[in-house]
């Protein structure tokens, strides 16, 4: 006989204003196997949890149907508290009347009909829940960072602090993401090469940090605590091991018209080259688009000026297979292309650049040495227009619907730096809104507009063309004065909008980890879970999760560091009870199962079984490996004798489910 | 087909435990309305979903079922719904063949993102299963009292 307890929350008034709690207390009470139903103000609070356990032991119930919010919310809480008491905690089940009832109706009448009718399909389940006890799977104590830049840099040294063994992983032949480009970085001012290259170099140096630059995931297996990850090694036609980066090719090789990507293509580099100085690893790669030894056979210069001959033109791609307890999510963002923003002439006019262009033109280490120069004719600009938003907070399918975020505060940058270097320039800010809402950013932006006299005008930049004697008209609105300006000026900066890298999508897809619409990863809950996914064992670091600086970036790779690190002290972690099972009996081993299986956790036993005549006989018959089976149920489905069932939601717990929802 | 104003139909939905169930969870705290008519039984995965529940919720009496996954390529599982896909496309011979309608069983993808999609969805799921009337119950003729 099963004695269930149904417990109804009021959640404050989340749901007791749109829901009769009373009344489906009493509605649930006569349903079969129910021996007490009542109501409570706060269910999760400490309180409401002794009332399930005082009914546990008081009632010696068999099962326990909670009225409440999402089982998303507190199935763990409900769970716990029903295992404190001695019961298993899956003879738990939830009936979800806020967020699927209370929150989205209005009529209390309907409203209340529909929150007992889901604690009846409840109360029907758990009448077929079977106690489940959940294994134990071995946790592998290493982790594997996906992205190089400061985020995935962060999160790898602090897991190596820990003492645990952690790979970085980027797809780049050099580590540093996007802050290894910025020339210098708000709100301090301080450069972000001197306080990037340390982080690099103590990366490259830690005993329990191994970097596969030039490399990419390629396949990934398995589940929290023991992933198996294949990680292609691009081939870069330099011997790793070899090389010393004493940069001796990259100065002999003939081809010298290769866009430089780390310059943002406004100069040239070699097709054998090292990005820059401060590389890690410190080790060339030969482009093979446009190196001539690959592309015809002709040269073999570089091989022949490296001393230690660590040029190998016949290198191809390496695959190597590792595996990890944990995986970091850090592969950050790209500014986006913008082909479809004609009317900023960005296509065509080389002094249109974009703000990650311009920190290359002031970098010290960049295309003009930090001189900032016009790229058209290597003259210095005396006014300059700065347009936000390009991109960003579009209501068109044109760009992004989102703010990036970091625009705001880096043009105020730019144009402070620009401002202080040459007093003589004049700098224009369009803008939107000034969106300032960090940890002294305000009075960063106040700066800029109070003592460097930048010229901050709200409105529109309209269209800008360039002329025929080389300046740019710029045609705008100022929406305050409410006057059409035309500024003559020498270049122009596009705040341009950020987007999650393109590999992110297909990543998400190897990870099976959850995106937003826009692409940036989704963490596994908004406010409580940060900077996990909702995926297992797979955490989320920078950038990758939405737009951020580098403050930000900083404290969210921690945060995943810790959390990852939090997962790399266990020896072992429950798995999943809730997996397939198949009733040998039944089980004719036509494997159609197993053809289904995404894991690979159905293999085939021989066993003996008594026919009725007496006699044995050995059949074949399917068998789940629980410490694979994830528990999707596909095989169930694809089962056609039956024999197939999974626990937590059986066929049967689902048609009662079904048939107390149509009755 | 007469439209009867009081008519009100009994439509389950099946929900992925990754995407759609958290679509519908978001709805909520976006405060989002849909219909009451609506009850959803969460499944791990849209997989999960054999067309034998479907038919058993015809046979006791719904007017509608409909199943929610995640969108193509990010099944938690990696592929659960692909294969929901092509149950599902099968079943509707078989709904032909029973004279079900095929507007009372739909597929649609859900992210766990798009609580606004999951209310549209729901909201017009229902107005076209209210169209359609009342389901011809399936009858278990085993069942049937002499
Ligand atoms: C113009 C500009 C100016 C800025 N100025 C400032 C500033 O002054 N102050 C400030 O705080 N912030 C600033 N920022 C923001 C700052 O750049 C970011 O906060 C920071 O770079 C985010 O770091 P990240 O590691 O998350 O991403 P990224 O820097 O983008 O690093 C991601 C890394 O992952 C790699 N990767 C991507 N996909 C894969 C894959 N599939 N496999 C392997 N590797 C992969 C990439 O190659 C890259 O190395 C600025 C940004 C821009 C665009
Ligand atoms: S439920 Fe079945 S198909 Fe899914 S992982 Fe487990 S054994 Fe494989
Ligand atoms: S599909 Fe069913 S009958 Fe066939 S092997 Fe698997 S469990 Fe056995
Ligand atoms: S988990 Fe959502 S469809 Fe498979």
């Amino acid at each position: 006989m099963q004695r269930i307890g149904v417990f109804v929350c009021h959640c404050g008034t989340n749901i007791a204003a749109t829901v009769d709690v009373k009344a489906v207390a009493e509605a649930l009470s006569h349903e079969q196997g129910v021996v007490i139903s009542q109501d409570y103000q706060y269910m999760c609070s400490e309180s409401g949890q002794d009332l399930i356990k005082n009914a546990v032991k008081e009632h010696k119930l068999t099962g326990v149907v909670v009225c409440s919010c999402s089982p998303r919310m507190h199935e763990n809480t409900f769970r716990k508290a029903a295992a404190s008491a001695g019961l298993n905690p899956y003879l738990v089940e939830i009936a979800n009347i806020r967020e699927q009832c209370s929150w989205i109706h209005k009529d209390i009448a309907s409203a209340t009909d529909k929150a007992i009718i889901l604690g009846k399909a409840a109360v029907a389940k758990v009448n077929l829940n079977t106690p489940l006890t959940a294994g134990e799977s071995p946790v592998v104590k290493r982790a594997l960072v996906i992205g190089g830049g400061i985020a995935g840099i962060q999160t790898a040294l602090d897991i190596a602090e820990a003492g645990f063994d952690v790979d970085i992983v980027e797809k780049e032949p050099t580590i540093g993401g996007k802050m290894a480009q910025i020339d210098k970085t708000f709100p301090t001012l301080d450069c972000a090469a001197c306080i990037l290259t340390p982080k690099m170099v103590e990366a490259a140096q830690n005993e329990h940090i191994t970097i596969h630059s030039f490399s990419e995931v390629s396949a990934v297996k398995g589940f929290v605590g023991n992933f198996t990850v294949t990680i292609k090694k691009k081939a870069r036609f330099v011997d790793e091991t070899k090389c010393t980066g004493c940069g001796l090719c990259t100065e002999k090789c003939p081809m010298k018209k290769v866009p430089n990507e780390f310059n943002m293509g406004l100069d040239n580099r070699t097709a054998v080259y090292i990005p820059f100085a401060q590389a890690v690893p410190k080790v060339a790669t030969i482009d093979p688009n446009y190196c001539l030894m690959l592309k015809n056979g002709k040269c073999g210069v570089c091989s022949k000026v490296c001393s230690v001959g660590a040029i190998d033109y016949k290198q191809t791609d390496k695959f190597i297979e590792q595996k990890y307890g944990a995986i970091v999510v850090a592969t950050g963002f790209n500014p986006i292309k913008l082909d479809k923003y004609d009317e900023f002439a960005y296509s065509y006019c080389p002094d249109v650049v974009t703000s990650l262009e311009l920190e290359r033109l002031m970098n010290a280490a960049g295309p003009n040495g930090g001189t900032l120069l016009r790229p058209s004719d290597k003259t210095h600009p005396h006014t300059i227009v700065f347009v936000q938003c390009v991109g960003s907070r579009c209501d068109d399918s044109k760009g992004k619907q989102y703010c990036s975020k970091i625009c705001c505060m880096y043009t105020a940058k730019h144009a402070m730096l620009i401002r202080e270097k040459y007093p003589d320039t004049e700098v224009y800010v369009f803008y939107i809104d000034v969106r300032t809402p960090g940890k002294n950013f305000d009075e960063f932006y106040r700066r800029a507009v109070e003592q460097y006299n930048v010229h901050y005008i709200k409105g529109m930049v309209g269209k800008v063309s360039p002329k025929a004697d080389g300046k740019i008209d710029v045609q705008a609105s100022d929406l305050l004065s409410n006057e059409q300006l035309h500024i003559n000026a020498d270049m122009v900066v596009l705040a341009t909008a950020i987007e999650p890298d393109k590999s992110a999508r297909p990543l998400a897809t190897m990870l099976t980890t959850q995106m937003d619409t826009n692409d940036f990863f989704t963490e596994a809950h908004p406010k409580l879970r940060p900077v996990e996914s909702a995926t297992a064992g797979i955490f989320l670091s920078g950038a990758c999760q939405g737009p951020k600086d580098i403050p930000e970036t900083v404290a969210q790779a921690s945060a995943a560091a810790a959390k990852a690190i939090g997962l790399l002290c266990k020896n072992s972690i429950t798995c999943n009870p809730c997996v397939a099972h198949s009733n040998e009996l039944m089980c004719n081993g036509c494997s159609a199962c197993e053809k289904v299986c995404p894991y690979g956790a159905i293999t085939y036993q021989d066993k003996e079984f008594r026919m009725p005549d007496r006699t044995t006989a050995i059949r074949r018959v399917a068998s789940v490996n629980p410490a694979v089976c994830q528990g999707c149920g596909a095989c169930t489905v694809a089962c056609p004798s039956g024999a197939m069932d999974l626990n937590g939601f059986s066929n049967s717990q689902i048609m009662a489910e079904v048939d107390a929802i149509c009755k | 087909m007469q439209v009867n104003e009081n008519f009100e139909p009994v439509i389950v939905a099946f929900c992925c435990n990754w995407c759609s169930y958290a679509g519908a969870d978001l709805s909520g705290t976006n405060r989002l309305n849909y219909p009451a008519n609506v009850k959803i039984i969460r499944v791990p995965c849209s997989c999960r979903v054999n067309p034998m529940f479907i038919l058993r919720a015809f046979q006791k009496g719904a007017d509608g079922v409909i199943i929610c996954g995640c969108h193509p390529g990010d099944c938690h599982y990696t592929s659960g719904n692909y294969f929901t896909r092509r149950r599902i496309t099968l079943l509707y011979s078989m709904l032909d063949f029973l004279g079900i309608e095929r507007n009372r069983t739909r597929l649609e993808w859900v992210s766990a993102a798009e609580g606004a999609k999951f209310a549209d969805v729901m909201n017009q799921f229902t107005e076209d299963v209210r169209k359609l009337g009342k389901n011809r119950r399936l009858e278990d003729l085993r069942c049937r009292k002499q």
